[in-house]
């Protein structure tokens, strides 16, 4: 169970940064930002002996009271940060390690997505389906996130799972969504939720 | 196997498709060999993420570019670099004697100078490739003789773009090569 997930770009900024309890959310970046010193040792070849150099992942980088910091070194620069809650011991080293590879696989697939710009922010927007117009009322659209009810919206349920309707106006645009990114985003909130 | 002529089909269209597009001078002056490389580019970093994704991490240089010459060649174009010269100061050279993508075409000099069209995107694989692993560079490519052809990377060390450097990227065909012509530096020395 992650508490915070952070993806830093090789320059050493973030490109995708997200942690659980939404409250004190600087704490974990103040603690992914630290974190990145110990990464930088740990790849660069004076720590010959602390780690094995040819494996991508880290390891424990440091324990704090609370939490436990572990990183990751993709062969592209790219290092993943996991910030997991100490009291959680059930937690092995093996399943941090199978949590990165799914965490790479996602970043990956972000990479391989044509729509993505290799060094932007990683953030998933949402999508807009066109429904057919023979509904009352004019154009409907089917939106897989909830949207806020109002009074040109209205919650219909669909054999895909609850979706809500907005009613756009004839003319205006609806906008397709990165799928990619939307996965990544999926893939880190499953990871906050469970051990996976 | 039906997928190696599908990636060669669809490269020599894409070719044809950005001449065809282009707009009045801009065969000239080497736009559309700039389009066909930065699409390369591109390509190349998302395939380097998902090639090196299971590797071990890469020791230095040489390794990165053996990887690239013996697994990622393979996976791409299904053999191997058979050539790779290196000066020890940032210049490789990849040699390949049956390029892929120029079997196609006669082995005599009636295409020679329509070649670099078609090695323009690999061009630009390599460099996203090299550059999504850190490493900035320029890679050329040049044919003597179809269908074998060189690349040529040359690996940049800490660039820094000083204000009293000139850099000047021409890329010309002339007899089927690329080249690279560039500004004398001046640099003040302080």
């Amino acid at each position: 169970m992650a508490v915070c997930i952070a993806v830093i770009a090789k320059e050493n900024y973030p490109l995708y940064i997200r942690s659980t309890p939404t409250e004190n959310e600087l704490k974990f970046h103040y603690m992914v930002h630290t974190s990145l010193d110990v990464v930088d040792e740990k790849i660069s070849a004076m720590g010959k002996a602390l780690v094995d150099q040819r494996e991508l992942y880290l390891g424990l980088l440091y324990p704090t009271e609370d939490y436990k910091v572990y990183g990751y070194v993709t062969n592209s620069k790219v290092k993943f940060v996991m910030v997991v809650d100490s009291s959680n011991t059930a937690l092995r080293d093996n399943e941090i390690r199978s949590m990165f590879r799914k965490l790479h696989n996602s970043y990956t697939d972000v990479m391989c997505n044509p729509f993505y710009n290799p060094g932007d922010r990683i953030q998933s927007r949402w999508a807009l389906l066109p429904v057919s117009a023979s509904s009352p009322g004019g154009p409907y659209f089917l939106c897989p996130y909830p949207v806020q009810v109002g009074p040109t919206s209205c919650v219909r349920s669909s054999p895909g799972g609850p979706y809500s309707c907005v009613r756009s106006s004839p003319g205006e645009p609806y906008s397709l969504c990165p799928i990619q990114s939307r996965a990544f985003d999926n893939m880190v909130t499953s990871m906050m939720i469970q051990v996976c | 196997m039906a997928d190696e002529a599908l990636f060669l089909l669809l490269h020599n269209e894409m070719v044809s498709g950005v001449y065809k597009s282009a707009e009045q001078g801009e065969v000239e002056n080497g736009r559309c060999i700039t389009k066909l490389e930065n699409m390369g580019f591109r390509v190349g970093q998302g395939l380097i993420e998902r090639f090196t994704k299971d590797t071990a991490r890469f020791k230095d240089e040489l390794d990165i570019m053996k990887f690239i010459c013996k697994d990622f060649w393979t996976t791409v174009f299904k053999k191997q670099i058979d050539n790779l010269r290196t000066n020890h100061q940032g210049i490789y050279v990849l040699q390949d004697n049956k390029f892929r993508l120029l079997t196609q075409m006669s082995a005599g000099k009636q295409y020679l100078e329509h070649a670099s069209k078609y090695l323009a995107f690999t061009c630009g694989l390599i460099r996203g490739g090299l550059s999504n692993l850190g490493i900035k560079s320029i890679v050329t490519a040049e044919v003597s003789s179809m269908p074998a052809c060189k690349f040529q990377g040359t690996m940049q060390k800490g660039v820094t773009d000083t204000p009293n450097k000139m850099f000047q990227w021409i890329l010309c065909h002339r007899n089927g090569r690329l080249r690279r012509l560039t500004k004398p530096n001046i640099i003040l020395k302080t």
